[in-house]
């Protein structure tokens, strides 16, 4: 479970998140909605501590993420994230890609970390491109890649941080397919996205933000259907 | 009349191994240099990339010193004031020494360089799969940002290389010392500094094409 409490971030005189307060159960798949710049994806990097907060707290299973003194590094195995830029290591291929973080990071032997790669990349269906170079996939296989390096480290939770929005539209299905496959195999999500058919069809809840705060969360049919806020309605009004 | 062109005109063939010799001599310093020099420009660079004030402070200036100054003049100086500080050192030593500083001032901004050229998207990633900051630089920055500017650093290796010469004012006999050496006895410069650059060019070489197969193989 992620419970976030009074959560607030500056990058300098700017804050971006001003009081968020979001409990996220096991097993849910929560869309985070929102204009750019209302802080989603700000939220995901202070669930890993990829940034620092200024105020309030993270716990993930109990665990005080931005604490003195708390293992972030054993934190994060839990916490897997996909970028907006897929960001695969470049020199090495599709397998080796997968199997370098359960090797060194959980200490894995190296035909264990491969059998586990080849495991994931089969997962996401990459399971015949174990040794091409990422230079070589597309840009929705080079995500999916992604996807299946972050799952190879067994996370309990999965972090998508615009996960489709640097992708040609023809290659965003394939990608949203992919995360469609974890929701329903009960990954625990939260999903930065702008892909509306995604957060009304997969998640159990949405959340709208607006200029730092959590304006509405409520179920996609509620979000969608019956949306109470000025800020959501327009919005929504505005993308479609 | 014995025409006396004839006390000069005697390249032998044990003049070939003498100027052999020292092009074993010019490899031996240039690779002791640029091998040490190589680790500690890492480092340096390393410690520039991460921006602290010491660094940006204290190692930046130092380097830009020791890449400024002239390199000839930075050996006689080091020879000659080094024993003053009770380093007694002989002129393969501070050839050595010299030359690597020279080598770790140039390669630090290379180094630095690759490093920049890793995105910090790229690092998050890393971080993100609960690498600690070591593992990223040593699994992911170093492999990306090394083949980003290894061009560079070939450029630094072979220009190295060919300033070892310098050395030769300490009294290292390598290979333009060997070479002036005999054209002394010789006069014949035109054929010995051919020899001499045909050395260089079979020690330059090689390290070209290994550095283009390199580059080849990264690039597919």
């Amino acid at each position: 479970m992620i419970e976030i409490r009074g959560l607030e971030k500056f990058y300098g005189s700017l804050q971006v998140l001003k009081g968020i307060d979001l409990d996220v159960p096991n097993g849910e798949v929560l869309s985070i909605i929102g204009a750019s710049g209302s802080g989603k994806s700000t939220l995901l990097y202070c669930i890993n501590a990829l940034e620092a907060i200024e105020a309030g707290s993270v716990v993930v299973d109990g665990i005080d993420v931005h604490a003195k003194g708390t293992d972030i590094n054993a934190l994060r195995q839990k916490l897997g994230m996909v970028f907006q830029q897929w960001n695969s290591f470049p020199h090495l291929t599709t397998l080796q890609n997968v199997a370098l973080a359960p090797q060194i990071v959980k200490g894995k032997s190296k035909a264990e970390s491969r059998e586990i790669a080849a495991r994931q990349l089969e997962h996401v269906g990459l399971g015949d491109k174990f040794d091409v170079y990422p230079s070589a996939l597309s840009g929705g296989q080079q995500q999916r890649l992604a996807i299946a390096r972050a799952l190879a480290m067994e996370p309990e939770y999965m972090l998508f941080d615009e996960a489709t929005s640097a992708l040609d539209p023809e290659l965003v299905g394939e990608v949203l397919d992919t995360m469609r496959l974890l929701a329903e195999e009960g990954m625990t999500m939260i999903c930065v996205t702008h892909e509306m058919s995604f957060a009304r069809d997969v998640s159990d809840r949405v959340a709208f933000f607006h200029q730092g705060v959590i304006e509405e969360i409520d179920t996609p049919a509620e979000i969608f259907g019956s949306p109470k806020s000025e800020h959501l309605q327009k919005f929504l009004s505005n993308i479609r | 009349m014995e025409p006396t062109a004839s006390f000069f005109f005697d390249f032998r063939i044990s003049d070939l191994w003498f100027l052999a010799e020292a092009a074993w001599r010019t490899l031996l310093i240039s690779t002791l240099s640029i091998t040490i020099g190589t680790a500690l420009g890492v480092v340096f660079g390393w410690m520039l990339f991460e921006g602290r004030w010491a660094a940006v402070l204290i190692l930046g200036p130092l380097l830009d010193v020791f890449r400024s100054v002239p390199l000839i003049i930075q050996l006689v100086l080091f020879y000659n004031f080094a024993p003053i500080i009770g380093l007694i050192l002989d002129p393969f030593l501070s050839g050595v020494v010299i030359l690597s500083i020279y080598c770790a001032a140039l390669v630090a901004n290379v180094a630095r360089g690759g490093m920049e050229a890793v995105s910090p998207s790229m690092r998050r990633a890393a971080r993100s799969l609960g690498m600690s900051y070591w593992q990223d630089l040593r699994y992911v920055v170093l492999p990306i940002g090394t083949r980003a500017v290894f061009p560079s650093w070939v450029g630094v290796a072979l220009g190295v290389m060919k300033d070892s010469a310098l050395v030769s004012v300490l009294g290292y006999v390598e290979l333009l010392k060997a070479s002036q050496i005999l054209i002394t006895r010789t006069q014949e410069p035109l054929l010995i500094l051919t020899i001499a650059g045909a050395f260089y060019f079979a020690l330059s070489y090689p390290i070209s094409r290994y550095a283009a197969s390199l580059e080849k193989r990264w690039a597919s």
